[in-house]
């Protein structure tokens, strides 16, 4: 793992040739250059690059020419063609590349603050330029809890210091995550952090009074509730699965019915209050049926699938390993194929990664002592692109959908999982789909080291992100935090 | 190269056994008292053999037992742990003449391992041992009593005493190591 | 003694039956056939693992399995370490890898591993370099459990295989049940299984047993009757309503023990429930022979250690004479 400086070449000029631009709000799927400058996308299509040259010499007609324009020195030959603009504008050639929106995920724990021996918002945003990803949506099941605007603007602001990534911060259904008191969802709404998705996380909120309330209440903002589809009585003391698995390898089961429970009972209680529901990550057949069903009768239901769901299956389980433990559990293969079919056609709107940093002291226990979670932010685009686009699955275009207009449709992200277009911010993800890795945990960006994929080969991998025109990854490497770099041209 | 030799014959060993056998009668001057213990696995067909030619000569029925030197041995943990075998002695060994019987004498290891399991099962009045073949390169001050024959070897060569009643024939055969072997 | 026609791999250690071939389970067996003299003899030691450290970490209370253990070490001079510690090893603040790389720095050379914890024999042998002898981990495995009960199954009925032994109760709790299906099955016996369905683990039609609705119906048949223990605390989770209920379905009392046929023999893993999955009147039976598996258990125990320390560090050097 290597951290270089933010790079900062010619005042933003970047021209990304060659690549095949996917850009899921205009349905655009076509070789197209692209021109950024100032932090924003100035021109898509063949004349991108004369835009850049023109704002350049605006730029230097403004008597803003930057330090690095040496091609400016004034015995440069009038005559030139195109006089030394090149060295201010930085060619990235995209050839054989995709040129998508930068990712923006849902479900990430970035476990400040109070638990920063796992990851922090520095490495954690790291590990989210690494994967792609512009924009993460921090969960709440931090300590102290995000539940009240304070601890919710701390990680917003914490988000914008590091500057690899913006962190938009999920609040807390319940205060403390207890299951009874709501959270202050308005106050919480208001505040900079402009908080409009609201989860307990892993603690599904059982009590159905207070679930409906909250889904009542959710709908004088109209945020998204988002519960963790679990009936905790089904799921006393469960370890995995609950099939063939757990029955040899003697590990109390998850069963499917405890998802699916729950599930049925949140898209009634919401359809009834016509509440915003947001499922995270659907892992059974079951599940993606009820919801597939509950948007046909017009609920306001959005679903969710995590990489891992599209891979892992439960005989993974067998050498007890507690990298592989996670909740909901990874299940059997019909299940796979289920979350693979449900994220195809649509009834899954996004892929959210559940990026679960652990510290090895907690994985390293027996398995029944280990917390559930596994990292995902760097390796979600390759679980994808090798389980859904390699395979014919889903085309480039819709997959790449998954990741950014479809979460963005959730909640408010501001300038993510936007278009690819004049005007928007230059948040944008340079992939290479045919790179083959082999996944090193030790190689990640997070702190933890829980990668359920370490030693597997992973197809496609980002090579570029850039966040408001500035590059957070670079070649495969992450730029340094603003706040911990030496970077002051843009402070 | 390493093609196994054939030094002894069937024959051959019906002789020496029926020498050892009177050899043993001499020493001991008759057959009581004594008891006869094979050592696990070939010296078990020999004591068995030995004991039906004492009865043939002294027409007296001596006991015969059978004793496992595994769980003694000192080089545990050097190779795969053996499959064991019986330990059965049919009398009280205490006082009375035992006579271990082997096939090859060659370190003395597993004289001494069988030293301390026939410790383990009495005192008896005295120890003798009679084995079929002396190969030499003793590595404990241990020797025979009475001796089938003899054979100088290399030490890391390999002689294998086949007997009918687990092999299909009775033979001594030789084959040489050719190379150094892990002690 | 049977000559085996191939000689079993080595096992490097023993985790569940799950691991073992048919060749190695009846190494083992035959091993203890052996050590059982030993076992009762008067001078009752052999100097086989003199000098040889086994650590008995027991994560769990389990005084009969660690006695047992301590007993099958002890005979066969092995120096015996204890290291009890119950609840897991966060709450002392450390990993479970720490305390094994504990172990691993004292040196002991096999470590006899009981925990509440299924899979942490598993662990452990992934993070320490010496022999792990499994001494039953949460739900998952018991191999010992196993392969004493097939021993003393043997030594009563001979060669087990086409021999049908049903296992009557709490399956799903059970470390006992998934090993000794297992072992069974590896020597051709035909297992069937009665219980209340809430105690069946599930699909355990996948484990290769036959799934019978009524004890009753099954007892003619049976060459051993296999009861295991009813935790009474179940019936507060609603898995049966009453040890009454469940005696009278599932328990083996004297009318039942009237149906077995002449040679068929009652056993149980202990500690039984007398009166819950076992009448006072079958647990004192000539039937039952619950006493001789604790005894059996020593000499198996003594095999497993047997094999596996004196497997250890070996190249195949011709053997001195």
């Amino acid at each position: 793992m290597s951290i270089h400086p933010p790079a900062v070449t010619g005042r933003g000029r970047i021209l990304l040739t060659g690549g095949r631009v996917l850009d899921p709000a205009s349905g655009t799927d076509d070789h197209l250059d692209v021109a950024v400058a100032e932090g924003r996308i100035v021109a898509v299509g063949p004349d991108a690059r004369a835009v850049l040259e023109g704002l350049d010499e605006t730029a230097a007609g403004g008597g803003d020419a930057p330090a690095t324009s040496a091609g400016h020195g004034g015995d440069a030959p009038a005559s030139s063609a195109r006089p030394g603009r090149d060295a201010d504008i930085e060619v990235v050639d995209c050839t054989g590349r995709w040129i998508a929106p930068g990712f923006v995920d849902l479900h990430t724990h970035l476990r400040e603050p109070g638990g920063e021996a796992a990851e922090d918002i520095a490495t954690g945003s790291a590990a989210g330029a690494a994967g792609g990803y512009t924009a993460l949506c921090a969960m709440a099941n931090t300590n102290p809890v995000c539940d009240t605007a304070a601890i919710a603007e701390l990680v917003w602001r914490r988000g914008r210091e590091v500057a690899l990534v913006d962190v938009f911060p999920v609040g807390s259904i319940t205060r403390g995550l207890e299951g009874r008191e709501l959270t202050e969802i308005g106050a919480l709404n208001a505040c900079a952090a402009k908080v409009d998705f609201f989860s307990d996380d892993g603690i599904p909120l059982a009590d159905s009074l207070v679930m409906r309330r909250a889904l009542q209440y959710a709908t004088a903002f109209d945020v998204v509730i988002c519960n963790h589809a679990e009936d905790p009585d089904l799921t006393a003391g469960a370890q995995m699965n609950e099939g063939a698995m757990s029955s040899v390898l003697g590990l109390a089961g998850w069963p499917h019915e405890a998802e699916e429970v729950m599930l049925a009972r949140d898209l009634i209680l919401a359809g009834g209050v016509g509440a915003r529901l947001h499922v995270p990550h659907v892992t059974t057949a079951g599940a993606v049926a009820l919801i597939a069903q509950a948007k046909r009768s017009g609920v306001r239901v959005t679903a969710e699938a995590t990489p891992h769901h599209l891979l892992l299956t439960d005989d993974l389980v067998a050498d007890y390993d507690a990298v592989m433990k996670v909740n909901p559990p990874v299940r059997t293969s019909d299940d796979v194929e289920a979350v693979r079919a449900g994220l195809a056609d649509g009834t899954l709107d996004v892929v959210g990664t559940d990026h679960a940093p652990h510290a090895p002291e907690f994985k390293d226990q027996e398995w029944e002592h280990a917390p559930c979670g596994m990292l995902g932010l760097e390796t979600a685009f390759a679980v994808v692109n090798t389980t859904m686009i390699a395979t014919g699955r889903l085309d480039p275009l819709t997959a790449i959908a998954r990741f950014t207009t479809g979460p963005a449709a959730v909640r408010d992200v501001g300038g993510h999982g936007r278009g690819i277009a004049e005007g928007e911010d230059a948040n944008l993800v340079v992939l290479d789909p045919e790179l083959s890795w082999t996944v090193d945990a030790t190689a990640l960006h997070s702190r933890a080291r829980n990668s359920p994929y370490h030693g597997r080969e992973l197809t496609g991998r980002p090579v570029h992100t850039l966040l408001r025109g500035r590059f957070t990854l670079r070649d495969g490497q992450v730029a340094a935090p603003a706040d911990h770099g030496q970077r002051t041209e843009h402070a | 190269m390493n093609r196994p030799a054939r030094i002894l014959e069937a024959d051959d060993l019906a002789r020496m056994l029926r020498r050892l056998a009177h050899e043993l009668l001499e020493a001991n001057h008759g057959a009581d008292d004594l008891v006869l213990v094979g050592i696990q696995t070939r010296g078990l067909p020999l004591a068995e053999r030995l004991a039906a030619l004492i009865a043939e000569i002294e027409g007296t029925e001596v006991p015969t037992g059978a004793l496992d030197t595994t769980l003694y041995r000192d080089d545990l943990g050097r190779r795969q742990p053996k499959s064991l075998h019986p330990t059965e002695v049919p009398v009280d060994v205490a006082g009375r003449t035992v006579v271990l019987v082997d096939d090859v004498l060659y370190t003395g290891r597993t004289i001494r391992a069988a030293l301390d399991a026939l410790n383990e099962l009495g005192r008896p009045a005295r120890i003798r041992l009679v084995v079929l073949v002396d190969r030499g390169h003793r590595e404990l001050p241990i020797r025979a009593d009475h001796v089938g024959k003899n054979l100088p070897t290399a030490y890391g060569d390999r002689i294998r005493v086949l007997v009918e009643e687990l092999d299909g024939q009775d033979a001594v055969v030789a084959e040489p190591g050719g190379q150094e072997v892990d002690r | 003694m049977t000559a085996i026609a191939t000689e079993p791999a080595p096992m490097p250690h023993l985790l569940g039956i799950d691991d073992l071939d048919t060749a190695q389970v009846v190494r083992i067996l035959d091993t203890a056939e052996q050590l059982l003299p030993i076992a009762t003899r008067e001078r009752n030691t052999v100097p086989t693992l003199r000098g040889k450290v086994v650590c008995n970490l027991f994560l769990e209370d389990s005084t009969r399995t660690r006695i047992s253990f301590d007993l099958a070490a002890k005979r066969l001079s092995a120096e015996v370490l204890n290291f009890s510690a119950k609840g897991s090893s966060v709450s002392k603040g450390e990993s479970f890898k720490d305390t094994a790389l504990t172990l691993d720095a004292m040196g002991v050379d096999c470590v006899v591993v009981r925990s509440g914890s299924s899979g942490a024999p598993l662990q452990l042998a992934r993070y320490l370099d010496v022999p792990i002898l499994n001494a039953g981990d949460g739900w998952h495995q018991h191999p010992t459990q196993a392969l004493l009960d097939v021993f003393t199954m043997r030594r009563h009925l001979g060669d087990l295989a086409g021999r049908h032994v049903v296992i009557v109760g709490d399956l799903l709790h059970s470390r006992v049940a998934r090993s000794e299906v297992q072992a069974l099955t590896l020597l051709g016996a035909k297992v069937s299984v009665v219980a209340p369905p809430t105690l069946l683990p599930p699909q355990v039609e996948g484990w290769g047993v036959e799934l019978v609705a009524d004890l009753d119906e099954v007892l003619p048949d049976v060459d051993v009757v296999y009861l295991l223990r009813v935790q009474r605390e179940r019936m507060h989770r609603a898995f049966f309503p009453s040890s009454r209920e469940y005696s009278r379905l599932w328990g083996m009392d004297a009318r039942r023990l009237a149906l077995l046929g002449e040679q068929a023999i009652v056993m149980h893993p202990g500690p039984m429930n007398r009166g819950v999955e076992i009448s006072g009147e079958v647990a004192d039976s000539d039937r039952a022979v619950i006493t001789e598996q604790v005894t059996n258990g020593i000499a198996v125990r003594m095999a497993c250690l047997y094999l596996l320390l004196a497997a250890r560090g070996g190249s195949d050097a011709e053997e001195a004479r």
